[in-house]
Parts: C-alpha cells; structure tokens; sequence
C-alpha cells in the first residue's frame, strides 16, 4: 500500500482518498437504488449539505490551530436569532435591506462570539474544550431564555429566495457554502493567518518564539469560527423562515467526525480544506442514498461512524508509529 | 570466571538495501566501562538493539556471553537470562507510579494482579537504593524527580532485574555538570561490582574520563577499539568523523561598533547587576552552571521576559521590548536551547519553519503568502547553509540534529539580525556538524554580526568567544578574554 503511493504527499493522498470515496459511495448507490443519479436527488442534497457543511469549516478551523469548538452550533442559532431579531424589530417593511443587513448581523455576532471565546482561550490560557463548552451552555442558555424555547419564525418573503431558490440550477445555499469553502481555503493555504494557525496547532510555544503572535491568531482562529457559525444561522434562518434554539444540535459531533474524516490531525497542525469538502459531500450521498432507498434516517448516522472506523483502519498504514 | 562479558563478532544487519552496520565487532571485558561512540547513524543504537534481542543480524554474527557458546544471533530471552540491559535516553519510567514501584516494575509485570506498593516491595528498592549508595525516597512520585534523580532510579530498576551487562544511551546528555559526575562515580563503582557498562556518550571528555577502552564506529562501519589511555579528544573526534577538524582559537582586535550594550540589568530571582556591550563582529561568551542565570538573560534580551531594572540598547539607543516581536524588528535573533520544543514547530516542514520569521516581509506587499516565495526563501537558505536536505516539505523533525540546527540558524538568518544569541547551539548534534555550526557562527561574525554565544562546554568557549562573561548566582563572576587562560583553567572556573 505504502509503496505504491510512493512520492506522493500525504495531502494528495488524502484528497485522492476522499475523492474515490465520494466516487465510491455515489457508484454504489447508483448501482443499488436506479432513480438515485437525478437532478433532484443532487438538488435536494445540495440544500441539505450547506449547514452542516459551514458548521464543519467552522469546526475545521480550530481543530487545525490545536483546539475545537463546541460551541458552533448554538453560536449559529444566536446568530439567527440576532438576525431575525433585527429584521423583525426595523426592517419588516423594507424587503430589499432585510437581506443583506440579516447576513451581516449574523456574521458579525458570531464574529464578536468567537473572538471573545478566542480571547478566552488566548489570554486566560484555559483549554478549549472548557472554554467552548462553557460558551455552548451559555449560549443555549441564553437563546432559551430569549426565545421562551419556542420559535421566532415569520421573515419577510425574500428571504425565501436564499433559503430554497437556485442560480443556475444550483441551489443558493450550496453557492453560498462553496463561497465558504473558496474563502476558507485561501486563507488556510495562502494567507499569514492560515499559516500561523497550522503552526500553532503544532506546537504554540515555538511558534511563539518565532516572533508570531499567537494570542492574536487563537482570537481570529475563533473569530473566524464564529463567523462561519453566524453564515450557518443565517442559512437556517432563510431555509426554515425561522429560528429554533437548539435547531442543528444533532449537527456537533457530525462536524468532527467529517473533520477527522478527511485527516484533519487531532492533535492539531494539519488538515487541508479540499478533502473537507469533499469528504462531506460523500456523507451527504450516504445520507441521501439510504434515505430514497427507504431506510432509517438512523442506518445513515451507524453509516457515518462506521465509515469513520473503516477510514481510520485504512489510513493507519501511513502513519508512522511513533 | 571469564574475563569477557560480551563477544561479538562479524555482526551486519542489513534494512532493505541500506546498510546500518558492516561486519562490526565488539567485546566488553566483566567489569569494564566501555565507551560506544560515533556520530548519529553510525550504527550505534543498531549494534545495541542486536545484542538485546530486538534486531536479528544478518547470518555469519558470531556472539557469545561469558562463557556460553557462540550464536548466531540473541534471542531476548537470551539477552535476559544474560542480565543484559539497555537503559535507552528517554529512561522508559512511569512518571505516576513511585520511586519504588518503578523501581520493582519488572516483577511487577511478572504478577500483574499483585497489590501495588506493598511493604516488601518498597523494601527491596530501599535496598537496592542503599547498594547503589545514593539519596532517593522509595514513596516519591517519579514525575516530581529531576532527570538526574530519574537516571539512577532507570539505574536501581535494572539492578532489581539483575543486571550484569548494562548499555547506557546518552545518559548525560541533560545532565548539570554536578549530577554528570555523581552518575559517573556510580558507573565506577557498578564496574567494581563486577558489571560491565556500555556507555554512549557524544561527551567526549567524560568519555575519556570513565571509560577504560572506546569503540568507534562511523557509517555502520567498525572504526577499532582503543583503550583511552593516551587518548584525545581530538583523536576521538577525527576517528568518529573521518575528517581532521582543527580549530585555531580566535584571535581578533578590531571590531566596529557596539551593537548591543546592557546595563545594570536585573530581574527578581534570576539575575542581577549584568552590564556587558557586544561590538559588531564580537562573539561575547556567557556561560555557567545551569541555574547561573545565562539563558534567563537572553530571554529578557529577546523580549520573553522583561527585566526589572537596567537598560537594554541596540545601536546605542534604549529599547524596550514587549514581546519577541518587538525584539525580533529590533535585529535580535535567539536559537533557543531547546531545539525539540521552542526552536523548532518539529512536525510542520522544513519550509514553514524556515519562513516562520519572515511572514510580514513574504507577505508584501499584499497579505498573500506565495508558496513558492517560501519554498524559494528555505532553498536558497539551505544552499547557503549547507544543508542536508532531501525534500523541503518534509517535517524539519526527519533531519539529524545537525542539520536542525542548521534550519533554525537559517530562519533566524532570514530576519537579516544585528545579534544573533546563540543558547547551547551544539547541544544533540554530531561532533562533525559542531564544527560545520561554528565554521557558519565565525563566518556570520566576520561579516559584521554581534553574536553571544551561552554554553557551558568550557572548549567552544575557549575556541570560539573573543570574551566571556562567567556566571554565577545570577551575578557575573569573571569576564575576561579566554586566549589569556588555557582551556583547563576556563573549566575549573565555570564549574568552581
């Protein structure tokens, strides 16, 4: 196995792996169930990934700078909720405003969320996983005491046309996840900040003796996850014209799994955007493919960890044991 | 009784097509302190895993025990039943078990359900401690011990297995000069015992202080025992490198302009009272025991920490540094002791970390950072510095010391420094690669660099600093310049 990928870096191998894993899974289910290769099957999957795919880069960011954060999900629901706040409150007359203004209200909260939980993890020098947990209960807290655990639903109809239109037969919330993907990809790969977040992850404090500013990067890294978290809300938000705390929580730990899926290291320092993506839209296929074929929506979750368990089995030859 | 402990002969062992040994052979007297020496891959760790069991060598080895019959190789019940031991350099303890139950641990795996820490255990390693005559406390916890401490408990736990045949692997490596001694008169006394030691050791002058013969290998290949009487430092290192390396100590005049002065520099509990100046083209030495003070100085100068009083100035104006950032856009360079944790980010690649001090200027004007920018930056700084490199994207970890060393001089290069502060810059790498970091360290001063150089091994001192500033307690004890003392001398005062 080892030799016959001689010569390739382990990024390449990584995305070839993910690649014929998605190829893999789609062939399967085209062989199994005949009505799977439709337009519709691939339209209604490319609504479905986009909020769990933004919550997955938001996920991706930290664990590559040595941490996590589990506060993604709840951060996005006070992310729509912000917004629809906001619309609700000033901008129900004004359709063309309500958009735009929601999208940055939602960014720019969970900016300000995940730089503050940034500033936690950076200056107080507690752990990520207390800092972020810490962040999820209050934001749960919180939200639930907002919204009476009810839902805020009720945005005006333009809303409608991100939430379930399309542009060039793609539906927009995929555009805008691939956007999503884009940005994140040149900051990880061509950017001082993505730079500085692969060498943190590794080993912060000689990082710090290079003259990087760590402290600084760890309050972009969550800032940075915060906003992807708030881009999710918003999505939500257009999607379901409402928003419901605790909306998406099942979506947590599916992040991670989709993170270490496609060899995001846990411990920190490596990670490569591109086989994200594509290692998510595989288990959307899976999703998708055992949903028309009529099975549990269950059987596709025992799916996901298992495939999880078969990948980790199949990239251990690779690594060194050391 | 027989006289060897230890014979082997026409041991090879072949990985693939790489050669790690060639028809060595070695033999270790009973009760002899034998020194295995060579540069990093010249087989050492190879012969070793051999004679424990671990590795099987290429048909043709010949290798007996006292006075058991030749074999082709050892199997690891045999190196047992021969009391063979190896304590590796990580030590392989058991940071939350105690003193006693790491030391009992062999029996311990023998009855896996037996009770820990039981009276008659702890006994036992009392009696073991008493033998071996040093102060450690059965109920400790391992992982509140220096590594000193930890050394004669790795010690005590293969005397408790009966160990008659012990390889130790860099056992000084971390050691205070103090500690190095009191584990070198342990070794001695284990010898009268009647146990024959096999000590790996890159410290040449303790090499030749304990050891009764040397064996020396280079490329996997056998170089000759000698005894080490009569014996040299310079002798041993020429016959571990192949190469003559000779070393003139400096003698210089004319340097240009003060680059670096500190005055009155104290900070609580780790300094006090430093005033020295560095000039453009002066290597200034700054040694001393650990604890002296040395690198806590050089963090303060790197803007790590801050001192409480004094002044620093760069170029003749006063600065005062923050962070490492600030000290960094001031032309200070740092290469940290250590290497594995603060110099190098070890698992990220050889380009990131050669560029890890440039980001701002690789980013101009935009803030992209173009890979091949990089990639070019760590090219041309490994030609320049020689460096042994393969692949640029591989991690910096899969490179030897040497040439580590080599990449964390580059990165600091690339900031373009006034003072380059080098802290133990030798520490883990070859004697050959020593000489290749000063041949560079000297090359640097002469084009117009202030550099201070922190070590405490008395000879790089002596051959390489134009002054030196001795430490103690955190107050300068001596400066003066070493051509007007012998190397000898300089020692004693370091260690006094």
């Amino acid at each position: 196995m080892r030799k016959l990928f001689q010569g390739w870096s382990g990024d390449r191998i990584e995305l070839t792996a993910m690649v014929a894993f998605l190829a893999l899974s789609v062939l399967s289910f085209a062989a199994i169930a005949p009505n799977f290769l439709s337009v519709g099957i691939f339209r209604s999957m490319a609504f479905q990934l986009p909020e769990l795919g933004l919550l997955t880069l938001a996920m991706f960011i930290p664990i590559i700078a040595g941490g996590l954060n589990l506060a993604v999900t709840f951060t996005a629901n006070i992310c729509g909720l912000a917004a629809a706040f906001i619309v609700q409150k000033f901008l129900l007359e004004n359709g063309g405003l309500a958009l735009p203004i929601a999208l940055i209200v939602a960014l720019l909260t969970g900016l300000v969320m995940g730089m503050l939980v940034g500033a936690m993890v950076a200056y107080v020098g507690a752990h990520p996983i207390l800092v972020t947990l810490g962040a999820m209960i209050f934001l749960r807290g919180l939200g639930e005491l907002l919204t009476r655990g009810g839902d805020i639903s009720g945005m005006p109809p333009v809303f409608e046309t991100i939430g379930h239109g399309t542009l060039l037969g793609v539906p927009n919330p995929m555009w805008i996840f691939l956007a999503a993907v884009v940005v994140c990809f040149y900051i990880m790969q061509f950017t001082k900040l993505g730079f500085s977040i692969h060498m943190v992850g590794s080993n912060p404090k000689a990082t710090l003796f290079s003259g990087i500013d760590v402290n600084r990067v760890l309050v972009w890294v969550y800032g940075l996850s915060g906003a992807l978290s708030g881009l999710a809300g918003f999505l939500m938000l257009a999607r379901f014209n409402s928003v419901r705390v605790g909306h998406g929580e099942s979506y947590l730990l599916i992040t991670i799994l989709a993170c270490f899926l496609a060899g995001a290291n846990p411990f920190g320092g490596f990670g490569r955007v591109l086989p994200l993506a594509v290692g998510l839209i595989s288990l959307q296929v899976i999703a998708s493919g055992m949903n028309l074929m009529g099975a549990s929506q269950h059987l596709a979750t025992a799916a996901w960890g298992g495939f999880l368990i078969l990948v980790m089995i199949l990239r251990a030859p690779f690594q060194s044991k050391t | 009784m027989p006289d060897y402990a230890l014979r082997a002969q026409n041991v090879t062992q072949k990985f693939g097509a790489f050669v790690a040994l060639e028809d060595v052979s070695f033999d270790l007297k009973v009760g002899e302190v034998h020194c295995l020496a060579g540069e990093n891959g010249s087989g050492k760790s190879t012969l070793i895993k051999v004679i424990n069991g671990v590795n099987t060598p290429e048909p043709g080895a010949q290798i007996s025990f006292y006075d058991s019959a030749p074999a082709a190789r050892v199997s690891p019940t045999d190196a047992k039943r021969h009391g063979v031991h190896v304590i590796w350099q990580d030590l392989a303890l058991f940071p939350d078990l105690t003193v006693a139950e790491n030391i009992t641990f062999d029996s311990f795996i023998a009855a896996p359900f037996a009770p820990r820490g039981t009276a008659a255990k702890t006994d036992r390693a009392a009696q073991i401690i008493t033998r071996l005559g040093v102060k450690l406390d059965p109920h400790a916890k391992l992982g509140d011990l220096s590594i000193a401490k930890r050394q004669l408990v790795a010690i005590c736990r293969v005397l408790d297995a009966n160990a008659r045949i012990i390889f130790m692997d860099e056992p000084t490596a971390s050691l205070t000069r103090k500690e190095t001694q009191t584990l070198l008169d342990i070794v001695r006394k284990l010898s009268g015992d009647g146990i024959s030691i096999v000590f790996v050791s890159h410290r040449l002058a303790e090499v030749l202080d304990v050891c009764e013969r040397v064996t020396v290998l280079r490329d996997g290949a056998f170089v000759g025992s000698y005894p080490t009487e009569g014996m040299t430092q310079k002798r041993l290192s020429t016959l571990m490198t192949g190469l003559d390396l000779d070393e003139h100590p400096r003698d210089i005049e004319n340097f240009g302009e003060t680059a670096i002065e500190v005055r009155g520099l104290s900070r609580d509990a780790e300094y006090d009272d430093i005033s020295f100046s560095v000039r453009r083209g002066e290597i200034l030495g700054l040694t001393g025991l650990m604890g002296s003070g040395r690198t806590e100085i050089a963090l303060s100068l790197f803007g790590m920490t801050q001192a409480d009083q004094g002044a620093i100035l760069i170029d003749g104006k006063p600065v005062n540094f923050r962070n490492s950032r600030a000290a960094i856009a001031a032309g200070i360079a740092y290469v940290s002791e250590d290497r594995l944790n603060l110099g190098l980010v070890q698992s990220q690649s050889i380009i990131k970390n050669t560029a890890s001090t440039v980001l701002d200027d690789l980013a101009k004007p935009s803030f992209y950072l173009s890979p091949k920018r990089l990639r070019a930056l760590c090219i041309d700084w490994i030609a320049r510095l020689k460096t042994k490199v393969s692949d640029p994207r591989l991690p910096v970890s899969s490179l030897s010391g040497g040439n580590q060393q080599r990449i964390v001089l580059a990165k600091w290069l690339a900031t373009n420094p006034k003072v380059l502060i080098l802290d133990a810059p030798t520490v883990g790498v070859d004697v050959g690669a020593k000489a290749g970091i000063f041949e560079i360290v000297r090359e640097l001063a002469a084009k117009g660099m202030a550099i201070i150089l922190i070590s405490d091994e008395a000879s790089e001192i002596h051959t390489h600093t134009d002054r030196v500033l001795i430490l103690r307690g955190g107050k300068v004890h001596k400066d003066l310049k070493p051509a007007t003392v012998n190397e000898e001398a300089l020692e004693e005062m370091i260690n006094a």
